[in-house]
């Protein structure tokens, strides 16, 4: 089946065999990083728009290396820079970059949906760097990924997310891949931050922190946002890290070869001991190695590559 | 002005009981009850075979812009869009720039109505000094210079004790009070309906229990105090339960319903499209039953549409940043018909009191009936006949509604204001 999607809004709308696709394709990209030098020539000549509204460094970082590691040129723009402090327009800010002949456009913004509203003003491929609370396609794809590489087939496989899910677009994205490859997820945290609409995406709500953990494969951290607790979501970060921090003693109701998942950045003493972010179970490092070859891959594919492509030759 | 004779129409006036196939007559801009027989040969005869003829629609909640607002909308061209729409009476909330908490813009409103407007505008003063929810405004002076009623609009008073003494000044000049439910501690940020879409999406909800409590809130002081509190826009299923039980021990609240929020829910809202973002946002099949049983047994007394024009640019924005609101006025009657008496088999009758007497009786307006000796104001409408709506072809200065583009059954034919014709099925009589 050959790759005919352009832009990457969500991972909710990919089958399962797109997300193979995806992940066949950073397969492929990972050896090239391996190597002396770590650099192809599929994208020479285009140019890449990172339109970051929203403060990141990661994953801006990521789409950066990605694009240069397929010889494309980057332009950033950040919301300080760009013209959206001086009142202008989503809907300008896209049509001026398009007109400056850009090939291709990753945005990262606050506002829900806003990728799917630029792929309607557009005729280049939009790929979504995170939008709010929605969803943050590339981080789970990157994610899955590095479950796959992990543990194998997540069919049926126990995947725990822990911590703000209400508010977690790493969350959604996770979920509706996770769903997609058939894994069995559980999200888990204080039922403020964790509220049963989750119910109704295909997972299992859960405030009970031990019976989530039990056997689990897989379990994902996610950041405790500080700045929520003025909101009275909760009534601390003490009290948080008492009843939802991951330690050495509740990591030990895990399944006794799962991996521990973090998107960054850690809060470390917060949502995870330090000890346990630096151990052996924590892939933490591979997943942001892993950024780069997802997202490697996404461009690669959303301006016009095909899998076989890469596998043949990479 | 010659007379009128309007041929055999099925006549609906719901004030009178009437709903026949027959005739109806117009003298000197009033309805009258037979014409002489030279009136007659002279009269003006506008055949209503296959139409309905009910009394001008009215609507308590429309926002025309004026002042302030005008690249969005105009005294002039809301007037319009009501004609065009079968209404012929309307009231206009004041949060216009700056806000009608004050005789001078009270006035000035009044001065553009006489000179603009081709139906009758009415118009209402704020409750708090610019709607700050702070200070009281001069409720008194503006009851004096005619408003028909008091409201923050959607600036709901979030001050319990405010709101009290709101409630017992405006008594004082049998003034009622119209409140947009919210509680806005529970709102922050908040865009649509809190729920399974909502948690999709990762669009900040905005739960039915901010509705529910400043319905609770508005019908334990309309008890305590007696003033009349009407109830804007009930979009939660809690909301209609809470008006039926404080209605049964007599409370005098009232309560509207939107055609949107009866027609459309926040699954509307997968596409991220701000023409589905108004405020209450769209909630769900279940909200809609109730509502829906509400209008039937009366716990909902009516329908107003909350008219509130946004230019293009001003929606064409990331959901979270567009503006609240859509048109409403032109769509009214068909959409209203379709859910009501198609889906749920309300009787046409019914709606034509929901949208006439039963609104133009809850302010006291000398609207919506037929009765011999009212103004001639008149709707003649086929409640059969499909057209496809196109907001731009529309008479508004926006064209901000989900059903732009859509087939719509029912179609205003003709819209008589004091026995003139200020809409004719095609054309507006502009003044």
């Amino acid at each position: 089946m050959p790759w005919n999607r352009r832009h990457l809004l969500t991972l909710e709308e990919l089958s399962r065999e797109e997300l193979d696709q995806i992940h066949t394709t950073a397969t492929g990209f990972k050896k090239i990083l391996n190597r002396s030098v770590k650099k192809v020539p599929a994208l020479r000549g285009k140019t890449i728009v990172n339109l970051f509204l929203e403060p990141s460094t990661r994953t801006r970082m990521a789409f950066d290396m990605a694009a240069k590691r397929l010889s494309a040129d980057v332009i950033s723009l950040d919301a300080k820079s760009s013209s959206t402090t001086k009142g202008e327009s989503l809907r300008d800010t896209a049509q001026t970059i398009a007109a400056l002949q850009a090939d291709m456009i990753v945005v990262r913004h606050s506002a829900p949906g806003s990728p799917l509203y630029l792929s309607k003003i557009l005729d280049i491929p939009v790929i979504n760097a995170g939008d709010g609370s929605h969803e943050h396609p590339t981080q789970g794809l990157l994610d899955t990924f590095t479950m796959r590489e992990r543990i194998g087939d997540l069919k049926g496989r126990r995947v725990v997310i822990l911590g703000d899910i209400l508010f977690s677009r790493v969350a959604r994205s996770n979920i509706q891949a996770l769903r997609t490859l058939g894994a069995d997820v559980t999200v888990v945290g204080p039922s403020t931050l964790v509220p049963p609409y989750f119910e109704a995406l295909g997972v299992t709500v859960s405030h009970n922190l031990r019976k989530a953990l039990a056997d689990a494969e897989v379990v994902m951290l996610l950041r405790i946002q500080h700045e929520r607790q003025n909101a009275g979501m909760f009534p601390s970060i003490g009290e948080y890290t008492s009843m939802f921090g991951l330690n050495q003693q509740r990591a030990a109701w895990l399944h006794p070869d799962a991996i521990i998942m973090h998107p960054g950045p850690i809060n470390r003493g917060v949502e995870i001991d330090s000890e346990l972010a630096d151990g052996h179970r924590s892939v933490i490092l591979d997943q942001v190695t892993n950024g780069i070859a997802v997202r490697m891959a996404v461009l690669y594919l959303c301006s016009g590559g095909q899998p076989e492509y890469v596998t043949v030759t990479g | 002005m010659p007379s009128l004779h309007i041929k055999n129409a099925r006549v609906i006036d719901p004030a009178n009981k009437r709903d026949a196939v027959g005739d109806l007559f117009v003298k000197n801009g009033v309805i009258v009850d037979r014409l002489s027989a030279a009136d007659k040969k002279k009269a003006k005869v506008i055949d209503g075979t296959g139409l309905v003829a009910c009394p001008g629609l009215v609507d308590i909640h429309v926002h025309f812009r004026e002042p302030g607002q005008t690249h969005k909308e105009n005294i002039a061209t809301g007037s319009h869009c009501a004609a065009a729409g079968g209404f012929t009476t309307v009231v206009c909330m004041p949060n216009t720039s700056p806000p009608a908490s004050n005789t001078g813009t009270i006035q000035y409103i009044k001065d553009v109505i006489k000179r603009d407007a081709v139906v009758n505008v009415l118009t209402t003063g704020c409750i708090t000094v610019d709607m700050k929810g702070e200070a009281l405004a001069p409720i008194g002076s503006l009851a004096k210079a005619g408003v028909v009623a008091i409201t923050d609009d959607g600036d709901c008073v979030q001050s319990n004790e405010l709101m009290r003494r709101a409630c017992e000044y405006a008594k004082m000049f049998d003034l009622p009070l119209m409140d947009h439910c919210q509680d806005h501690s529970m709102t922050v940020g908040a865009v649509m309906n809190e729920g399974v879409v909502s948690t999709r999406l990762g669009l900040r909800g905005w739960p039915n229990a901010a509705e529910d409590l400043i319905v609770s809130r508005n019908a334990i002081l309309s008890a305590y105090t007696g003033a009349h509190i009407h109830l804007q826009h009930i979009s939660s299923r809690n909301s209609v339960e809470i008006i039926r039980r404080a209605k049964a021990r007599g409370v005098k609240i009232t309560a509207e319903a939107t055609p949107h929020h009866i027609a459309l829910t926040d699954d509307c809202i997968e596409g991220y499209d701000p023409k589905f973002k108004m405020n209450p946002p769209l909630r769900t099949a279940e909200d809609q039953v109730e509502i829906i049983a509400g209008l039937k047994d009366g716990t909902i007394d009516i329908i107003a549409t909350d008219h509130a024009p946004h230019t293009d640019y001003e929606k064409d924005k990331e959901f979270d940043y567009a503006p609240n609101g859509i048109l409403g006025l032109e769509t009214a009657l068909p959409i209203t018909l379709s859910i009501l008496v198609r889906k749920n088999r309300f009787k046409i009758a019914k709606v034509v009191d929901l949208m006439t007497r039963k609104p133009a009786e809850l302010l006291g307006l000398p609207a919506g009936t037929l009765t011999a000796g009212s103004d001639a104001d008149i709707c003649l409408f086929d409640p059969d006949e499909k057209w496809t709506y196109d907001a731009r072809a529309g008479f508004s200065k926006s064209s901000n509604s989900p059903w732009d583009g859509e087939e719509l059954r029912g179609r205003v034919k003709t819209t008589l204001v004091k026995g003139k014709v200020v809409y004719d099925g095609k054309k507006v009589r502009k003044r």
